[in-house]
């Protein structure tokens, strides 16, 4: 894998000039690239291909948010990575462990709170393991509930802890928040923050949302025409201000690239 | 379950109570005639005679006999059936569509032959009601299963379910509420079988206790006959009801916080 890392290293930083990949050579995390993919494609059909030779390298520990319009792949990619849909065209390593959570919950309505957290795990400690992770998101006291009586924002926090109740050092979160309203989402991005980095998992956002991208990331990637177009670090000390002249600079860098202009 | 609860619940008999009522008073003033329709009072007393003599409950536990026969075996070659087609392609290819052209012929035109291959043994009975029976619980089942939201077969990938996890835990829960509906349908058509079977060619039964009312001229027998046949319909269906309450309480519980 090390030599691997250097590779896609290399050529993401060849093959892409507009990104800014110097991020790579400064891993806060030792220098092991935990997600690698090369050269990866992909096309439904006669269309024009939805990836697009993408090359990619997240280190252990990273926080990368991926920004991209409506139907530019980005779902494609993390569908790819988690094993939903198969590699036809490139490589793809990354770590055996991996959880995801979808923008709908999906939650299986016919179990209980608890037990959708521990599907699958059938060892008798299952209901504490759920129950500890279930006080981690903030829902002691919805252990017991039926899917169907929760919250948007209820039924969020619990996918969560069915993706962290597996230990993934790899959590992919496809536009987790998209359908909560404003203070729920922020509450839920604060939340999934706490939770980066209590488990230090290697963590890869979708989200349409730049200020989002902007307040939770180590690094923002924009998806355009099936490769990485953007990809910078986001330096600031956490937490965040959207004040912060910084932040303002490259909310706007961020939205020009999306081809939103301020007027 | 409040008072308002029994309050609806007692209103749904205001109105057969009534007919009831009015029925009885046009019987006893002379405006029908006893021997086209006996007054409720006189059904009462057939009712009685009945039970007592041992006519009713002989007959009733023969008929309960051939609808629970069949339907178990409704029940379990459906699932079965259903299972098979829905969890596998080459089981979809070899048992469904069979079954699709299948379910298109009328069972009870089948009367006459099951008659001539089993004469008037309980065969033809029983399998009359199994037939009538097995389709609404196959084809509601296969409809369920296929049906499963393909989200959550994707979370249980994800998840890294096992095939047989995956059809305990996500596709026969799902599919639970189309096979409670099937098993509803398929009681009506059990029931509508047995009266045909019965009436057809039997010797015992509540429908050959009505055919025998018909030669004696009884239209009394037939009523109580008819009534009967009307509560063991009416009890299934609360039974299944019930069931579903139970089964399916993460979906009453659940849209009721809604
Ligand atoms: N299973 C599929 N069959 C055909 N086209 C698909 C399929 N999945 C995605 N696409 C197409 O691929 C493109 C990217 O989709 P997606 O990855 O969902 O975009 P995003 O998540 O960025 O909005 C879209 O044009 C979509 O229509
Ligand atoms: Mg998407």
């Amino acid at each position: 894998m090390a030599t691997g890392l250097a590779n896609t290293g290399q050529q993401a930083h060849m093959k892409h000039s507009i990104a800014k990949t110097e991020v790579e050579t400064e891993l806060p995390l030792g220098n092991k690239a935990d997600v690698v993919i090369t050269d990866l494609s992909r096309q439904f059909g006669d269309g024009s291909p939805v990836l697009d030779h993408l090359s990619l390298a997240i280190p252990a520990g990273e926080f990368v948010a991926l920004l991209g319009r409506s139907g530019s792949g980005k779902s494609t990619l993390l569908r790819t990575l988690s094993g939903l849909d198969p590699v036809e065209h490139g490589d793809v390593v990354r770590p055996k462990a991996v959880s995801v959570v979808f923008q709908e919950s999906r939650l299986l309505p016919w179990r209980r709170v608890w037990q959708n957290v521990v599907l699958g795990q059938n060892e008798p400690e299952a209901k504490e393991r759920a129950l500890r992770v279930l006080v981690e998101v903030g829902l002691e006291h919805r252990v017991d509930a039926w899917p169907l009586t929760l919250s948007g924002g209820e039924a969020q926090r619990v996918a969560l802890a069915r993706a962290l109740v597996r230990d993934p050092s790899f959590l992919m979160l496809d536009e987790p928040f998209a359908a909560l309203d404003a203070l729920t989402r922020i509450q839920m991005q604060a939340l999934v923050l706490t939770l980066w980095r209590k488990h230090q998992c290697t963590t890869l956002l979708v989200t349409h949302d730049v200020d989002e991208a902007l307040v939770l990331a180590d690094r923002v990637l924009v998806l355009e025409h099936g490769r990485i177009k953007v990809d910078f670090p986001v330096s600031l000390p956490r937490p965040r201000r959207h004040a912060d002249p910084v932040f303002e600079a490259l909310r706007g860098e961020l939205l020009h690239a999306l081809g939103v202009h301020d007027t | 379950m409040t008072a308002r609860f029994y309050l609806r619940e007692g209103r749904r008999f205001l109105s057969p109570l009534l007919l009831v009522t009015v029925w009885q008073i046009a019987s006893a003033c002379g405006l029908i005639s006893a021997r086209i329709l006996p007054s409720p009072v006189q059904l009462a007393h057939t009712l009685w005679g009945l039970i007592k003599n041992g006519s009713l409950p002989t007959n009733l536990l023969v008929s309960l006999e051939r609808v629970s026969l069949g339907f178990s075996l409704a029940l379990v070659v459906g699932i079965t059936l259903a299972l098979i087609s829905g969890l596998s392609t080459w089981g979809e290819d070899i048992i469904d569509s069979p079954l699709q052209i299948l379910r298109t012929l009328p069972a009870l035109a089948l009367a006459p032959l099951f008659i001539l291959w089993f004469g008037i043994g309980e065969e033809p009975k029983i399998l009359l009601v199994f037939l009538g029976a097995l389709f609404p619980i196959y084809l509601n089942l296969h409809k369920g299963i296929r049906n499963i939201d393909p989200k959550l077969l994707e979370v249980a990938r994800t998840l890294g379910l096992s095939r047989a996890q995956t059809i305990r835990d996500v596709i026969l829960p799902g599919a639970l509420p189309d096979l409670l509906l099937g098993v509803r349908f398929a009681f009506g058509i059990a029931w509508l079988m047995l009266v045909v079977a019965e009436q057809v060619n039997a010797e015992s039964g509540i429908g050959h206790m009505m055919m025998d009312a018909e030669d004696l001229l009884r239209t009394d027998i037939i009523l109580v006959g008819l009534i009967v046949y009307g509560l063991l319909g009416l009890i299934s269906d609360r039974l299944v009801r019930a069931g579903e309450l139970w089964l399916l309480a993460w979906q009453t519980q659940g849209s009721k916080h809604i």
